[in-house]
């Protein structure tokens, strides 16, 4: 593990006894005690997560808004000062190049929170489209640390220790003056588990006595160190995308079952016309729900409707909270009706497999 | 890490309980720890003959599967069925929850395993 980077708080996981692993170029914890016990303190307490790997693009000029409408699949004029966006960035063809957060602090400000596994070649991307806007983009990825706090007690633990009162940061708003210990820091109410909770963006060198402070505060609540490993179960359940599972550069965000984030009457964007095209000639593939009763579903498993492969899981697991099989899978839209069974190929057998709602778990943000 | 005498130990870190001409096949501390929250273990047809080194099964965590590896040529004779309704047994008493029985087809096999002082220094390299 020479060649990966180390967040700031890389100390801290060691320490904690977290089981380190290289993720996307990061040395970072996959879990801690267990992914099964750390994701249910997410569900039922807190749990905080380095996401110090995730990418930071900041978009400040006269043109930024016009930039970032004109990148993004979703409607950046319906956002107020503070408030966030979830969207994707496609390719012309309506592939996805990743999907991100946007962040508006200004008319003329905003900042783009991206996978970790794309930073260079999402800033290559917007460094290309911004040509003839009049802005500066700077990629701020190696400069912030960031944490997320998630779960029912995140925002109790949190406000032991931040000045502002954390009920005036409604879901999918941020405040970027909120000091804690000291360090002015970026918070705002967001996450990737479907918990209520923060992502608290803050300098390298301060991070770590914040981390070090939140599980002082936080312990007795049942708050824990939480890794990478139940983060991807929590998204999962929650049933948020996972570039390179459910997006990726040949599935299209309607595809994928985001339609939602893609406004297709927004005057322009890039990936438009082919999303149009796709609507309109009927979706070749779609993503549906799968539940198993014998064989755990993975990634790259074929689906089969008789002997006919239709489609493959994008992503699956033992459902920690459903304590169920169950998988997300990208099929031929002629098959995957709601209630009708198709099969999973497991190694050498092929199970039965029921189509069921893809809402596995209800979200529990607090809007 | 817990490693138990008298027991042979394969690289892909199952253990064999040997008695007489039949064998216990399981999977090690190192292994379960290494491996995390058991969720599924997939278990071999009683009666189907496995070459050594091929794959006799399949264990799964939250996280991914992993095949178990026969330590030696045999048949199986019997599967622990326990597992089926609790595969976590695997993380609780890893030597004492056996995964299956098998037949040994040829015991000299046994000599190309490794014992419990040569896997644990094994298993240390390893970390």
């Amino acid at each position: 593990m020479d060649s990966v980077k180390k967040t700031a708080l890389y100390d801290e996981h060691v320490a904690a006894g977290g089981k380190i692993i290289d993720f996307a170029g990061w040395a970072l914890p996959v879990q801690y005690e267990g992914i099964i016990e750390e994701h249910e303190a997410v569900r039922n307490a807190a749990g905080m997560f380095d996401v110090s790997h995730m990418g930071e693009v900041e978009v400040i000029g006269k043109d930024a808004f016009a930039f970032v409408q004109n990148l993004v699949t979703n409607d950046v004029s319906t956002l107020e000062d503070n408030q966030i966006l979830y969207a994707m960035m496609c390719y012309e063809h309506g592939g996805v190049v990743d999907d991100l957060l946007v962040y508006k602090f200004g008319a003329e400000h905003f900042y783009l929170v991206i996978n970790a596994s794309n930073v260079e070649k999402d800033f290559a991307w917007m460094q290309e489209q911004s040509k003839g806007y009049d802005l500066t983009l700077e990629n701020l990825s190696d400069r912030v640390s960031e944490i997320a706090l998630q779960g029912p007690l995140a925002q109790e633990i949190l406000q032991k220790i931040a000045d502002v009162d954390l009920s005036t940061i409604k879901f999918f708003y941020c405040n970027r003056n909120v000091m804690i210990e000291g360090v002015k820091c970026l918070v705002s109410r967001t996450g990737y588990t479907g918990e209520d909770g923060f992502e608290i963006y803050a300098p390298h060198a301060d991070i770590a006595k914040i981390w070090r402070k939140l599980l002082e505060v936080g312990k007795d609540l049942g708050l824990k160190p939480t890794g990478l490993g139940c983060r991807d179960t929590l998204r999962f359940e929650a049933t948020l995308p996972l570039y390179g599972h459910e997006i990726d550069q040949n599935i299209t965000p309607l595809e994928a079952g985001l339609g939602f984030f893609v406004k297709l009457d927004k005057p322009n964007f890039i990936g438009k016309d082919a999303l149009v095209a796709q609507k309109a000639n009927g979706l070749p593939r779609k993503t549906i729900g799968l539940e198993m009763v014998k064989g755990i579903p993975r990634q790259g498993y074929e689906v089969l409707a008789g002997d006919k492969v239709i489609g493959v899981i994008t992503t699956g697991y033992f459902s920690p909270t459903l304590k169920k099989n169950i998988a997300l899978a990208l099929v031929d839209s002629a098959y995957g009706e709601m209630g009708s069974e198709l099969g999973v190929q497991v190694r050498k057998n092929v199970f039965p497999a029921t189509v069921i709602s893809k809402r596995f778990y209800q979200k529990q943000y607090k809007k | 890490m817990k490693v138990v005498n008298g027991l042979y130990y394969t690289k892909d870190h199952e253990w064999v309980r040997v008695e007489g001409n039949e064998a216990y096949v399981g999977i090690t501390d190192f292994a379960q720890h290494a491996l995390g929250a058991i969720v599924y273990v997939e278990l071999p047809e009683v009666d189907s003959e496995i070459e050594g080194e091929e794959s006799f099964g399949t264990i799964e965590s939250v996280k991914a599967a992993s095949d178990m590896l026969m330590p030696v040529t045999g048949t199986v004779v019997e599967v622990n069925e326990d597992l089926e309704n609790d595969p976590s047994l695997v993380n609780s008493d890893p030597f004492e929850t056996w995964i299956m029985k098998i037949s040994i087809s040829n015991p000299a096999d046994l000599d190309e395993l490794m014992n419990a002082e040569e896997y644990e220094a094994f298993c240390n390299e390893e970390e």
